[in-house]
């Protein structure tokens, strides 16, 4: 479980983000939708004390951030070109190690574990810089699964992917989920994707909630049109809400 | 299936290191005006262990000039070696920048403009040692002060900072210097850096901050892994960055302060061997640390040999034989550097 009480971001005089209220559920899966500087990796940011904010963040687990209530993938991780990918992984074993501490046998499993889960054993010593965007990706999630933690804070992590790959990615994240119960919160691009793996979207815009539900209530054309524009059209098939381009008509 | 093991430092590694410093080390020992042989030296040196009793062929002269005269200097080459290799790796680490080393960031000029005003306003050379001392601590603390005000935790505003205290200082120190004339040649000799010692005074008076400073950097080492990821990333991790980051610079700026005040302002020891040690074995600070350690006293203590030599029976400054090796070394660093990260 994770809240957001409250929670306002000010950067000099401009309001980057809230006041806003959001109440995570233990197990759930919630995406988080708007264009472009609505607020979304800065609400991520906010639960991992990475900006000052007033208002409160809290998870059921009583962690801030210490490393083991959130694991968080970046949007723009960075990713040392020499090290290699099982040491990269390892990284994530941090907040379990003590500050003299050395990787115990338990750490060196969770790390094989979550490189197994994630089909990325045979790249455990290729170099960062010699990977490929997809396989870059899957480190990078490997890394915030071995962290342990109940909650993945996600920040684009399909965004190099083709949509097989990114469709890949999102089934492990899910299956993790179920088998493991963690709780899952995504900023995802992609409208339709994020409709498709997320339990309930928010739609942020000028960094205020303006939307949040059920996939179908959220994905709206007048939802989208109001905060995207005029050229997204919705139709819907078995799976739910799909979003396409049309462009206006002129 | 392919394990995960973490890169650790080999113990091939380490016996090179351990090797390059013993070697230099008996090296250091044997060059000098007075031939000492190498049977008979290694003996004399096993002799002087407790419970050992050997014959050897050195007259009490020579004995003395073993332990007071060669030893010390070859044991002050290896400290501050040491230091200021390992002080480079862990400003290198702690800083995410591959050209950090105490110069860049002002401890050096501020320990020199320290030592200018002993010689040149109070006529005192006992004050050197203390006020580079102070002259090195408070550049770091104006610097980071400094860079903190301008940039927040941005790693550039601080090399930035760390430019212009240089640059003040020196500027300071210039000054001071034109106004006494007569003790420029005295300031200069320091400034060039020097290993010479009486009896073990410099040894003894550097080692415990050598000792404490790099116990302090060495259990560091696997946080300075953490901290590549970046600020955010190893915050998100857990790991206190701006705890880890003080922690580590305070280590650091502390050896290299005690180090100057011993020997005066040797450069390029912090760039050249973290540089080579990366180069050769591996990008984890779990071994860049450790062998910079070793190698840095390898390093200065060959360096040493050099000074002592090359020009005999007169001495070169030892800073100006790691400046002429040290100076392409940072030009080779900056060309292979792959842009800004």
């Amino acid at each position: 479980m994770i809240t957001w009480q409250s929670v306002e971001v000010v950067f000099g005089t401009a309001r980057v983000l809230g006041p806003i209220s959001i109440h995570v559920s233990d197990g759930e899966w919630v995406g988080l939708i708007g264009p472009n500087g609505s607020g979304k990796s800065t609400l991520l940011r906010t639960a991992l004390g990475l900006v000052e904010h007033s208002g409160t963040v809290s998870f059921s687990n009583g962690g801030g951030n210490s490393g083991t209530a959130a694991a968080w993938m970046p949007q723009r991780p960075r990713l040392p070109e020499a090290m290699g990918v099982a040491d990269y992984v390892m990284l994530g074993r941090t907040p379990h190690i003590g500050y003299l501490g050395a990787e115990s046998r338990r750490d060196v499993a969770r790390v094989d574990d979550a490189m197994t889960t994630l089909a990325i054993n045979e790249l455990a010593h290729r170099p960062l810089s010699t990977l490929s965007g997809g396989e870059a990706q899957r480190t990078v999630l490997a890394r915030a699964l071995a962290q342990e933690s109940r909650v993945l804070l996600l920040d684009e992590p399909t965004a190099s992917l083709d949509i097989g790959h990114a469709i890949d990615v999102l089934e492990v994240v899910d299956r993790l989920r179920h088998d493991e119960g963690l709780t899952v919160i995504t900023a995802v691009h992609d409208l339709t994707l994020a409709g498709r793996f997320a339990d309930r979207l928010i739609l942020l815009g000028d960094g205020v909630v303006h939307a949040d539900g059920q996939v179908r209530d959220v994905l709206t054309e007048e939802n989208l049109s109001a905060h995207y524009g005029t050229g997204v059209r919705v139709v819907h098939d078995d799976a739910g809400p799909v979003v396409i381009p049309s462009r206006s008509k002129r | 299936m392919t394990r995960a093991k973490p890169a650790r430092l080999g113990p091939g590694a380490v016996a090179i290191g351990v090797l390059a410093m013993l070697g230099s080390a008996l090296l250091g020992i044997l060059v000098g005006s007075a031939g000492l042989g190498v049977g008979d030296v290694v003996l004399a040196l096993l002799d002087g262990l407790p419970f050992v009793e050997l014959n050897h062929g050195l007259t009490d002269i020579e004995l003395s000039v073993l332990y007071e005269i060669r030893l010390p200097r070859v044991a002050l080459g290896a400290i501050v070696g040491a230091v200021l290799a390992g002080a480079g790796a862990a400003y290198q680490g702690v800083f995410r920048n591959p050209l950090a080393d105490p110069y860049l960031l002002g401890v050096a000029a501020g320990a020199g403009l320290g030592a200018t005003v002993a010689f040149a306003w109070l006529g005192d050379g006992d004050l050197v040692p203390i006020l580079a001392f102070v002259g090195g601590l408070g550049s770091v603390a104006l610097t980071y002060m400094l860079g903190r005000s301008v940039g927040g935790r941005s790693v550039t505003s601080l090399i930035l900072a760390g430019v212009a205290v240089a640059a003040f200082a020196t500027a300071v120190q210039t000054f001071v210097l034109q106004r006494n004339v007569e003790t420029l040649r005295e300031v200069y000799s320091w400034i060039l850096g020097r290993l010479t010692t009486v009896g073990w005074n410099e040894v003894l008076g550097l080692l415990p901050y050598a000792v404490v400073s790099l116990a302090v950097i060495f259990a560091s080492r696997r946080l300075l892994d953490v901290l590549s990821l970046g600020d955010e990333e190893a915050l998100a991790l857990g790991v206190t960055v701006s705890r880890v980051r003080a922690v580590v610079v305070i280590a650091a700026t502390l050896a290299t302060a005690a180090a100057v005040a011993a020997s005066g302002l040797i450069g390029f020891v912090g760039i050249i061997v973290p540089h080579t040690v990366r180069l050769l074995f591996g990008w984890s600070y779990r071994i860049i640390v450790p062998l910079s350690i070793l190698f840095g006293a390898a390093f200065l203590m060959t360096a040493d040999i050099a000074a002592r030599t090359l020009v005999a029976p007169a001495e070169l400054p030892i800073g100006v034989v790691t400046a002429f090796l040290g100076a392409p070394f940072f030009v080779l660093v900056l060309r292979t550097m792959r842009g800004p990260e």
